[in-house]
């Protein structure tokens, strides 16, 4: 499919002498207009393109917001709630943008992956394309941790603490990592300095490796709702088709973002954010953003020692880090030869088991890990893992997919025949 | 010129230009390495931040029963002037019930001043206790509500998920009301 280029039909001289000397329109146009795309891609084939936009917004907002925000612990705080909130023309809206468009490519993040495991999109030849999106989920996760650093509200500094802490338990090197990472011997000026810098330079790599995802989805082309590969007939153009269609989705999403923004702009931010940052009072309950509190579960789930040499604290990091290394392995994990789970009878139920457990996850991540929150807790992060580690590989030699049709149209084909033959 | 190639026949693995490149590749990766040092030591912490790395403190006005809180490099340490009840209490305890074992004698200089780092082992969170009307916990010295962690008199963890007693910063009475930490 990439291997023929097309041209595209220049109107301007200009512009086909630009592209003779550097093909970037013919790239774009192969890519973004004539990119054969499967027919009978459904509504969740929209995250993808809505999580780029979203991360377009980051950026243009992100930089704005810099122009006006202060990186220094003593001054980080007033530039955010009382310059940018109250004094910029627009600042409240640049600032809520932003911190709830965080929220929401989270929130498309997940769904655009929860896609790929329904629909197997993960299975040879995609594996590398997999791969490449857990390497941005995990840099979304480090950039967003950071970003909400920068606030340095008192859940902002908790926070940072908390987390960096964690690296605290590697044996031996533990201490002095931390102490590193902080640049002190606490969070300070020095690690809000660092993480700024950081907050800015890791959405340039997200873009980055955004570009080889997409690199890899061109390659073989999208999977498709039914999972088996697609001759040429049933593909059509990606412009305006698909072009159409993702401009609606983002529409519908604009809607979604538009209500956070305008109505609920503090919904996802903790009340203690608003106070400033004190080295001296921790908050009662901390908390992360609802969108690591799956994470946040499972770190707090191990309680005990785990066979008498991992102690508890580095268990539970350990299994937290797990949680998403275990991502990377899904391709070779699952051992059904099926793409999609429309043909997996059995496996579709597993999959909206693991949807709720999740959920399950988020919920026990969000109250504090004692009595039946860390029981659902505890046996969420046994069934996480049973989940990749058992059923996975297990349930693809043991299922009998249902019979897979061979093109878009025999689906169809057969039911008409059989109808006439009844 | 032309004598000075290596010949054809020599033994594959022993020729002059494998050792050469071996060569050239370990200068290449000591080399990178020390260049990047810098860089990584950069983020250790400043000079600006170990200057301050010492605290005094005047011991005069704190009463017997009463806790303060003190900076120390950034971080909280907590000053107890213990109480008879409470240097007892942390001695009373066999080491065998404790999970980092110390004695009360090696946590402290003077058996009425315990001088601990206000900092949770386990995640790093500030326990209450060491304002008057917060909890101490079941062992009547801090209590951390990040995630339940005990701390008895003698600052030692006695229940929760903290791995370790809580740390002890370096410090010297400079005199019977003074004490220099750091
Ligand atoms: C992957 C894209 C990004 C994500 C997920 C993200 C996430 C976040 C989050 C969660 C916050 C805290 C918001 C709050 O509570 O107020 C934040 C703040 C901030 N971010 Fe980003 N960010 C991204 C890209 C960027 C970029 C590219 C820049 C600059 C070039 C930037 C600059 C800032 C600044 C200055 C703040 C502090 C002001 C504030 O708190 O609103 N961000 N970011
Ligand atoms: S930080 Fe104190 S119990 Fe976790």
């Amino acid at each position: 499919m990439s291997t023929e280029l097309q041209q595209p039909p220049f109107k301007s001289g200009v512009l086909r002498w630009i592209d003779e000397r550097l093909p970037v329109l013919t790239w774009a146009y192969n890519e973004l207009v004539v990119y054969p795309a499967p027919k009978n891609l459904n509504y969740w084939w929209n995250f993808g393109s809505l999580a780029g936009i979203i991360l377009v917004v980051q950026i243009v907002t992100g930089v704005i917001l810099v122009m006006s925000y202060t990186p220094h612990a003593d001054l980080a705080f007033d530039s955010v709630e009382g310059y940018i909130m109250r004094d910029v023309n627009w600042g409240w809206l640049i600032r809520y943008l932003h911190a709830n468009g965080a929220s929401m490519f989270f929130a498309l993040v997940y769904i655009h992956m929860f896609r790929g495991l329904y629909y197997g999109s993960y299975k040879k030849p995609r594996e590398l394309l997999w791969i490449l999106g857990v390497i941005i989920l995990l840099l979304m996760m480090a950039t967003a941790f950071m970003g909400y650093v920068l606030p340095w509200g008192n859940m902002s500094y908790w926070a940072a603490t908390v987390i960096t802490n964690l690296f605290s338990a590697i044996p031996l090197v533990g201490e002095p990592l931390v102490t590193w990472l902080w640049g002190g011997f606490t969070v300070a000026n020095p690690t809000l300095q660092r993480f700024f810098s950081l907050h800015y330079l890791l959405p340039f790599v997200i873009f980055a490796v955004v570009f080889l995802h997409i690199l890899a989805l061109h390659q073989f082309g999208s999977n498709n709702p039914l999972g088996i590969d697609l001759s040429k007939k049933d593909k059509i153009p990606f412009h305006p088709y698909y072009t159409v269609k993702d401009v609606f989705g983002l529409c519908v999403f604009l809607l979604v973002y538009g209500y956070f923004v305008f109505y609920a702009p503090t919904a996802f931010i903790s009340p203690t954010n608003f106070i400033p940052a004190d080295p001296l009072q921790t908050p009662t309950h901390i908390v992360p953003e609802w969108y690591f509190l799956p994470f946040y579960a499972i770190l707090r789930a191990i309680t005990f020692d785990f066979l008498w040499i991992v102690p508890a604290k580095l268990g539970g990091v350990i299994a937290m880090f797990a949680a998403i290394g275990v991502l990377f392995f899904v391709p070779w994990l699952d051992t059904s030869k099926v793409r999609s789970a429309r043909f997996r009878p059995i496996y579709k139920w597993f999959f909206w088991l693991l949807v709720i457990d999740v959920l399950v996850l988020g919920w026990a991540g969000a109250n504090p890990p004692e009595g039946w929150y860390l029981v659902a807790a505890q046996l969420g992060t046994l069934y996480y893992f049973a989940h990749f580690l058992v059923i996975m590989p297990v349930l693809g030699k043991i299922e009998r997919p249902l019979p897979l049709p061979t093109s878009l149209s025999d689906p169809v084909l057969r039911g008409t025949r059989s109808q006439t033959a009844n | 010129m032309a004598d000075s190639a290596v010949p054809h026949d020599q033994p594959a693995g022993s020729s002059r230009r494998d050792f050469l490149e071996l060569v050239a590749w370990s200068t290449f990766g000591v080399g990178t390495l020390a260049a990047i040092w810098p860089l990584i030591d950069s983020l250790n912490p400043s000079a600006a931040v170990l200057a301050v790395a010492t605290t005094e403190v005047d011991l005069e006005p704190i009463e017997v029963g009463q806790r303060v809180t003190v900076m120390w490099r950034g971080k909280p340490v907590f000053i107890g002037r213990r109480t008879e009840e409470e240097i007892e209490m942390a001695r009373a305890v066999s080491l065998d019930e404790l999970r980092d074992p110390e004695p009360d004698e090696a946590r402290v200089q003077k058996p009425e001043w315990l001088i601990v780092i206000g900092i949770c082992t386990h995640l790093g969170c500030v326990p209450l206790g060491n304002r008057s009307g917060e909890p101490r916990g079941q062992w009547a010295g801090w209590f951390c509500p990040c995630h339940g962690s005990h701390y008895d008199t003698a600052g030692r963890i006695r229940k929760g998920p903290a791995p370790r007693n809580l740390d002890l910063p370096p410090y010297r009475f400079v005199s019977d009301t003074q004490v220099l930490i750091g």
